[in-house]
């Protein structure tokens, strides 16, 4: 009886974890998801948000950015656009990404592509936060 | 004399065209280093993106999704074509050049209007010699290009290919196939085809596969992946192209460092010669003026 599951967190730029997990966690487009050892194969997109995985008892979070995640024999795959573990993220960058968009957002006048600056906004705070509970 | 003189100039010369050659190997070997590694990075992504679009699609009906719509009765089709900014790397450039504009002339020889996207400066300013329209153009953009890059690519045809304004698109880049081997490719982007699925019959008979879940509904699950899809097609061509250059450099380079070697033993010999054709004719004169003197 297997009671492990391998999480797999790949970006296009680099593979950012591979460990052998308890419990997953992830962020899909139509609300947030856990997934146990044995869980029934399942495709989901992922919104923008935190994946967080049960090693050896404690809990550790990942920062991702939209993305696939795949679960298949006790394997969760999870390709994702942009990926941080919380040890990684620059706090510094998230503020200082998090000034900008909200600049950007109280300032209508000009043309302001407010859909991206939400979402920059969005990304910069989740950062924080994950950030801020490591 | 002056012969000497001018063949140890251009001993010295070549001399420095070696240091030169070899420098620039040495980098462009490094740089392979670095551009392989991102290749191997990205390698399981891809790959991942390639069973999951392939699982997916065998789920749903053709034409479920623009992207993989034939348009009837194409007009316009684009090329995006990636190279390198840089020359001094052998045939690499003209080869993807030339791959471009065959397929350039075949499309206009049946009627269809070509455009180019180029990435990479030896493309771009092939295409602006040319009567073909540019729709983006990047320089100075492979030496260091992330994702992002791809992604704008990627918005434009996806964009173009949905509002009609273009019927297919091709994408020509410089696959690494080894680094003494490196072939030009062309790919049809769009409309697109989806990865088949090696063992679909064979998953159909156990049913292993018909126990997904999906979520989203397989449709706007499709519609999530497709672009994305091409995104990562693109920027594996952008990957493979920016290895491709440096080891198609570190080639032509190696090849003219040895060239430089065979060119100085080859100038050493005849300065030798030279010198001592020279020495003997001084001999002959002093011989010959003492034997005047002497009579």
């Amino acid at each position: 009886m297997e009671n492990a599951l391998q999480l797999e967190v790949v970006t296009p730029d680099k593979q950012v974890a591979s460990r052998m997990v308890e419990y997953v966690s992830a962020p899909g487009v139509e609300g947030e998801f856990g997934v146990l050892p044995n869980h029934v194969n399942l495709l989901s997109a992922l919104a923008i948000g935190t994946l967080r995985f049960n090693e050896g008892g404690k809990s550790q979070n990942v920062f991702i950015s939209g993305g696939f995640a795949d679960v298949s024999d006790n394997k969760v795959t999870v390709l994702a656009e942009s990926a941080e573990l919380a040890e990684d993220i620059d706090q510094a960058r998230a503020q200082a990404a998090k000034e900008r968009a909200e600049k950007r957002l109280a300032d209508r006048t000009e043309k302001v592509d407010i859909l991206r600056a939400e979402a920059a906004l969005h990304r910069a705070i989740i950062r924080l936060n994950i950030a801020a509970y490591r | 004399m002056a012969a000497l003189k001018d063949i140890r100039l251009k001993i010295v010369g070549v001399r420095k065209t070696k240091q030169i050659t070899k420098a620039m190997n040495m980098v462009a070997s490094a740089k392979l280093r670095g551009a392989q590694a991102r290749i191997e990075c990205f390698r399981p992504y891809a790959a991942k993106f390639r069973d999951m679009l392939g699982d997916l699609a065998g789920k749903v009906e053709s034409g479920a999704h623009p992207l993989l719509t034939v348009h009837d009765e194409p007009k316009v089709c684009v090329i995006v074509l990636v190279t390198s900014d840089r020359g001094l790397c052998g045939s690499f450039n003209a080869n993807l050049i030339a791959a471009a504009n065959r397929l350039a002339q075949e499309k206009s020889r049946i009627g269809m209007t070509v455009k180019f996207i180029c990435a990479g400066k030896k493309g771009r300013d092939f295409v602006r010699k040319t009567k073909y329209e540019i729709l983006l153009g990047y320089g100075d953009k492979m030496g260091h290009f992330d994702f992002t890059l791809a992604h704008e690519v990627g918005m434009e045809v996806i964009n173009g290919y949905q509002e009609l304004s273009m019927d297919e698109v091709y994408l020509i880049y410089g696959e690494f196939v080894t680094i003494a081997k490196q072939v030009p490719v062309t790919l049809p982007l769009l409309p697109l085809q989806t990865p088949e699925t090696p063992a679909e019959s064979e998953a159909a008979a156990s049913g292993a596969r018909s126990e997904y879940l999906y979520e989203p509904q397989e449709e706007a699950l499709l519609a999530e992946l497709l672009p994305r899809y091409v995104k990562v097609q693109i920027y594996r061509g952008m990957l493979d192209t920016s290895c491709s250059e440096h080891a198609a450099r570190m080639a032509a380079m190696d090849n003219a460092t040895r060239n430089c070697d065979d060119m100085i033993l080859s100038l050493t010999r005849l300065f030798n010669k030279v010198r001592q054709a020279s020495i003997t004719s001084d001999l002959m004169d002093i011989v010959g003026g003492a034997e005047a003197l002497k009579g």
